[in-house]
């Protein structure tokens, strides 16, 4: 068994970045996640692991430094809240183009604009539909615990470079700043470079003799070759959405309703299980881990084992109810309950919102 | 076994490291835990809460809007978080500062005179240690020696050597919280 400690999420993930044998951090404080740097500074991987921390002079500084070290096979991070992820999209969607791998962790706040700095869920449109311009997707995992922000990271890591994609760690303020039992995982050691030349042939360090230059670009004023590009890309993303779906199904077996929430919608709903339950109502929970792609296969499974609705619990004003809408095709009742603007909701709210919207006629 | 807590009071009386020491000693005997503070604007200067959840199961949310047990430290958070106890809970607090004292008849009512202990014992800083002690009296979830234990692990070794004074303050809070009939 791993080493337990009592850690906030964004600790937590900070911890994880050097244990996973991350060699860059490039980050610029924002609440609720500056813990995620602070953490970093006083711990010194530098003297651990030699993992690099730098806090740049703006979050489009750290995601552009995110694409330089990435190109070479490193294996690098940043992390920052909803204000600061959005500065990074231009970064992030020609990471996608060029196809460099990286972790970008979003613990999100209030919004639309500078927002406030409470717990929120309203990024999920730009999480999962893309973010900056172009046709890509990124690979997005919801943490619901203090212990999945650690597990999440080698996870994304594996995931980023096995599909040479930036990879989206989405939490919020509540999992960021909550502290729970964590199970810290062994170290993994760093690459060398030896190991990152013979592991990634396409990354750009250095042009050994005799062989082809690489180039990592997003650029090809060619439409012929960039749309074979693209097919490239969507080949991939549908590999992804063929291979990466995760989710977890808690109660849904025996259950008449389904809520659908992830990260910290999924932990309160929990508690409206047992409220529901109690008062003989057999409410399931459904809770996507990959937001993209999203879980389709168990919500068509559900609704042909006749489901009589979906309640979608988000801290927004409706996101992922769409994407739910798209694979229910109206076959049963799919409605959305949340508040926002960094307001929680309560498992009573969620409760009395199911009954109201789903159970009621 | 499921607890749910929240310890509320003001910014500096030791509300969130009060939890953090409840957390840990949960985690020394192999229990689940949450914790979650009310933060941001709240923090600075103003009422400072926390959210303790210890479970013997995994734990669902970690805010609340009823509670097992009200640790209630000032006046403001007995407005706001007399309401929020469960029928059958259990509140207490200390009457420093009190002006409306409770007055529910569906809960247990306990008082712990915390700032006076700590005065007496000569560091109001362990102040927050006495209400600890005086909690476990009325709800023994955790064990004194995992609570040292989970001292131990959440203060920094050069505090180490203050740990037998905490032990002392706990003790005290231990003897001297009293039901309120």
């Amino acid at each position: 068994m791993g080493e337990l400690r009592l850690m906030k999420g964004n600790e937590a993930l900070a911890e994880a970045a050097i244990r996973a044998g991350v060699d860059g951090y490039f980050g610029y404080p924002i609440t609720p996640q500056s813990e995620v740097i602070e953490y970093l500074m006083a711990e010194k991987p530098f003297e651990r692991t030699g993992m690099v921390v730098l806090q740049a002079e703006s979050e489009v500084a750290s995601i552009n430094m995110l694409y330089g070290g990435g190109g070479t096979g490193k294996k690098v991070m940043t992390s920052s809240s909803s204000p600061g992820i959005s500065l990074m999209q231009e970064g992030l969607s020609y990471m996608a183009g060029a196809e460099i791998p990286c972790v970008v962790a979003n613990v999100v706040r209030g919004g639309p604009g500078l927002g406030d700095i409470q717990p929120a869920q309203s990024d999920y449109f730009q999480s999962v539909k893309g973010g900056g311009h172009g046709d890509y997707r990124l690979p997005v995992l919801a943490p619901a615990s203090v212990q999945e922000m650690s597990d999440f990271v080698p996870l994304s890591f594996d995931l980023a470079f096995k599909y040479r994609t930036p990879v989206l760690i989405v939490s919020d303020g509540l999992i960021g700043q909550m502290m729970e039992k964590v199970e810290l995982f062994d170290t993994i050691p760093r690459l060398t470079d030896e190991e990152v030349i013979a592991r990634y042939p396409w990354a750009t360090n250095g042009k050994p003799k005799g062989k082809e230059r690489r180039i990592l670009t997003s650029l090809d004023l060619d439409p012929h070759k960039l749309e074979k590009h693209n097919f490239h890309l969507q080949d991939k993303y549908k590999q992804i959405r063929e291979e990466e779906v995760r989710y977890e199904m808690i109660d849904c077996d025996d259950a008449d309703y389904i809520i659908i929430a992830y990260g910290s919608s999924a932990r309160i709903s929990q508690k409206t299980l047992q409220l529901a339950r109690e008062e003989g109502i057999k409410v399931g929970l459904l809770r996507p881990i990959t937001l993209w792609p999203f879980p389709k296969q168990p919500i068509d499974d559900l609704v042909n084992k006749g489901v009589k609705g979906f309640l979608s619990v988000e801290m927004s004003a409706g996101q992922m109810v769409e994407d739910i809408r798209l694979t229910v095709r109206e076959r049963t009742k799919v409605e959305h309950f949340g508040r926002y603007g960094g307001v929680i909701h309560s498992p009573e709210e969620v409760l009395e919102a199911l009954k109201n919207k789903i159970i009621g006629d | 076994m499921t607890e749910e807590i929240i310890i509320a009071g003001f910014g500096g009386q030791g509300v969130l490291s009060m939890g953090k020491i409840l957390a840990y000693s949960g985690i020394m005997q192999d229990q689940e835990v949450s914790w979650f503070p009310a933060y941001g604007p709240e923090m600075r200067g103003g009422t400072a809460n926390v959210t303790v959840i210890v479970s013997d199961e995994r734990i669902s949310s970690p805010t609340l809007t009823a509670y097992d047990t009200a640790v209630i430290l000032n006046q403001q958070s007995m407005d706001k978080f007399e309401e929020a106890v469960k029928p059958g809970g259990v509140l207490i607090y200390d009457p420093n500062g009190i002006s409306h004292h409770p007055t529910r008849k569906d809960i247990k009512i306990y008082k712990i005179e915390g700032a006076k202990i700590a005065a007496q014992m000569g560091n109001t800083k362990i102040f927050n240690m006495v209400v600890l002690g005086g909690y476990l009296q009325v709800k023994p979830i955790v064990k004194l020696e995992n609570v040292i234990r989970g001292l131990k692990k959440s203060l920094h070794e050069r505090y180490h050597k203050l740990i037998p004074l905490n032990e002392d303050a706990i003790t005290m809070g231990m003897k001297n919280v009293v039901e309120v009939k």
